[in-house]
């Protein structure tokens, strides 16, 4: 839209008014990450760091390490699951027509917005019975599951655009239902299968109510539960506590702002339509 | 798409088992869940005597349980007003074409690919009384002695801890609407707005007459999604401010969280799950079965 100059300034103005606001508590973040534990002072924490030293750093990965490790244990395998039931489910629900599809289709979808306290403790009793509370492997189980409705949502959004003489096509080649999916769509596939690997990896590394409930051992708790224990504890080493934050916002951080495309894309199909 | 009835049933076959788990995981606990909330189970070993709504009665005349619903009613009320009224209007400045917007936009938006852990820790340091945004006040000469999220003031209900809660929240889900606003703007076709400039209108007049009137399905996917996170919000109010003194900060997920696995009252965190379910389904379901009926069709 053609505006004029003087709402132009204007304009400016509030956006980067806005960019201040959008950005301080980063400064508060990084500013006190990199304060020698000794110059952590309680009233001081707008003021600019004067000595830079990497203290805090060293002593959050000291305390988060083995914590870091476990989340991109958790959060790879899961995120990969996520992309090969999400791209089945995703197509057979686009482009296979059944009795009910569409009412199935919904309550699939209805399990990404209830609340999960409703499914935790038959879970956690699950979980118990077959031997996988309080294992990482079982944490993992669990967001496969619930990453199910998402991921399927993001593929059939997708699938449902392909032509459907693409694939009679290949059908006509000789090529069954099974053989149409992996010769055809497939490879064709790969824009959706970053936005849910990264959507997956975003809301699983970020996620803290299921691992805080499956994951009691501190050695084999994600890094979301470890930083919460160590912010948790009341003695002030502000340096740490905000190191350990910054180095567990790091990956999301990292994926966002390279791949921020498909990031916004998966946000977008939140609202179920994309 | 034309498909054999053999491949037909070998789709079918294939989803099967996937929808079998999703579907155990989802439905069936739910019903678990809600048979739990009818029995007697308040302590460590489950006991499933029925004692009909019990659980519910004592959670609706209990003093937290009330607080808490009137704290996710506010929460919600100022979250989605910050959201959608700030929401459009950065999507409105980025929209005007202003260089760097693409910076602009990154900077908008990396809230978002925090983890609530994250942003609670950080907010929880400024808005701390002693140390947070109040020395900043001090620093520039004012006297900054309020309490943020350990104040039990309240207003007509409204408890005035809550607002930390709402700005950190907020903080991080702006980017969001403005994401889903700036989508829609861009949808608009320019002859549209040409012409209208061509008709003499001025900027305020195409936006109030042409704009919002087109963007106004994307305002109601966006309450419906911002408002199923805020009557769902745990891990921020947990990390940031816990339930606070008085239950100022407290929420439904928070409570349940605490008497379940904290309290061994598993009915009592049953009851409350079931609760946090309906409020969620009355704002969701309408929504699924409005969008899926128009995709199908």
């Amino acid at each position: 839209m053609i505006t004029k100059k003087s709402s132009k300034i204007l304009k400016y103005t509030l956006a980067y008014i806005a960019v201040l606001l959008f950005v301080f508590p980063l400064y508060v973040i990084i500013n006190n990450s990199l304060k020698p534990f000794a110059d952590v002072r309680i009233s001081e924490m707008w003021i600019p760091a004067q000595n830079l030293s990497f203290e805090g750093y060293a002593e959050a990965f000291v305390k988060l390490g083995q914590n870091i490790q476990n989340s991109f244990m958790l959060v790879i395998p899961v995120s990969l699951f996520s992309v090969m039931f999400g791209a089945i489910i995703g197509f057979i629900f686009a482009k296979v027509k059944f009795k009910y599809s569409n009412t199935i289709f919904a309550l699939v979808i209805f399990g990404m917005f209830i609340p999960y306290q409703s499914i935790l403790i038959p879970l956690v009793r699950t979980m118990n019975t077959i031997g996988l509370y309080g294992h990482l492997s079982g944490l993992m189980v669990t967001h496969v599951i619930y990453g199910l409705p998402i991921s399927s949502l993001m593929f059939r959004n997708y699938y449902a655009k392909l032509p459907d003489e693409l694939l009679e096509a290949g059908m006509i080649d000789g090529l069954r239902l099974v053989g149409v999916f992996r010769k055809v769509v497939v490879p064709i596939s790969l824009p959706t299968m970053v936005v849910v690997l990264i959507w997956q990896f975003t809301s699983v590394w970020n996620d803290f109510l299921f691992a805080v409930v499956l994951t009691q051992r501190p050695s084999i708790q994600p890094i979301t539960v470890a930083l919460q224990n160590l912010a948790g504890t009341q003695v002030i080493e502000w340096n740490v506590q905000m190191a350990g934050a910054l180095i567990a916002a790091i990956p999301t951080l990292l994926v966002y702002i390279f791949l921020g495309k498909y990031f916004i894309q998966g946000l977008l199909s939140g609202s179920v339509k994309g | 798409m034309y498909c054999a009835k053999k491949d037909r049933r070998i789709a079918v076959l294939i989803l099967l088992p996937m929808l079998l788990v999703l579907f155990i995981f989802v439905y069936g606990f739910i019903a678990w869940s809600l048979r739990i909330s009818f029995t007697d189970w308040n302590s460590i070993l489950p006991n499933m005597t029925s004692v009909g709504f019990e659980n519910y009665q004592r959670l609706f005349s209990s003093q937290r349980f009330q607080t808490d619903i009137r704290n996710t009613i506010f929460f919600t009320l100022f979250f989605l007003v910050i959201c959608i009224v700030g929401g459009f209007f950065l999507s409105y400045l980025l929209y005007s074409k202003l260089r760097g917007e693409s910076f602009l936009r990154t900077i908008y938006l990396f809230p978002l690919s925090l983890s609530f852990v994250v942003t609670g820790v950080l907010w929880r340091w400024i808005f701390s009384p002693e140390v947070g945004i109040n020395s900043l006040f001090r620093m520039m000469g004012f006297e900054a002695t309020f309490g943020w999220f350990t104040s039990t003031y309240s207003i007509g209900g409204f408890n005035v801890a809550l607002i930390a809660l709402i700005i950190a929240a907020s903080w991080q889900y702006l980017g969001y609407t403005m994401a889903m606003f700036l989508a829609g703007l861009r949808g608009i076709p320019d002859q549209l707005i040409e012409s209208a400039q061509i008709d003499g209108a001025g900027e305020l007049a195409i936006t109030w007459y042409i704009i919002l009137p087109l963007i106004k399905p994307i305002t109601f996917s966006a309450m419906i999604v911002l408002g199923h996170i805020s009557l769902k919000i745990f891990d921020l109010a947990y990390v940031m401010t816990g339930k606070g003194p008085a239950f100022v900060t407290d929420f439904p997920g928070l409570f349940m969280f605490e008497t379940t696995f904290r309290g061994n009252h598993y009915a009592e965190g049953a009851a409350i799950s079931i609760i946090m379910l309906i409020l969620v389904a009355v704002v969701i379901v309408p929504y699924l079965i409005s969008t899926l009926r128009g995709d199908s069709e």
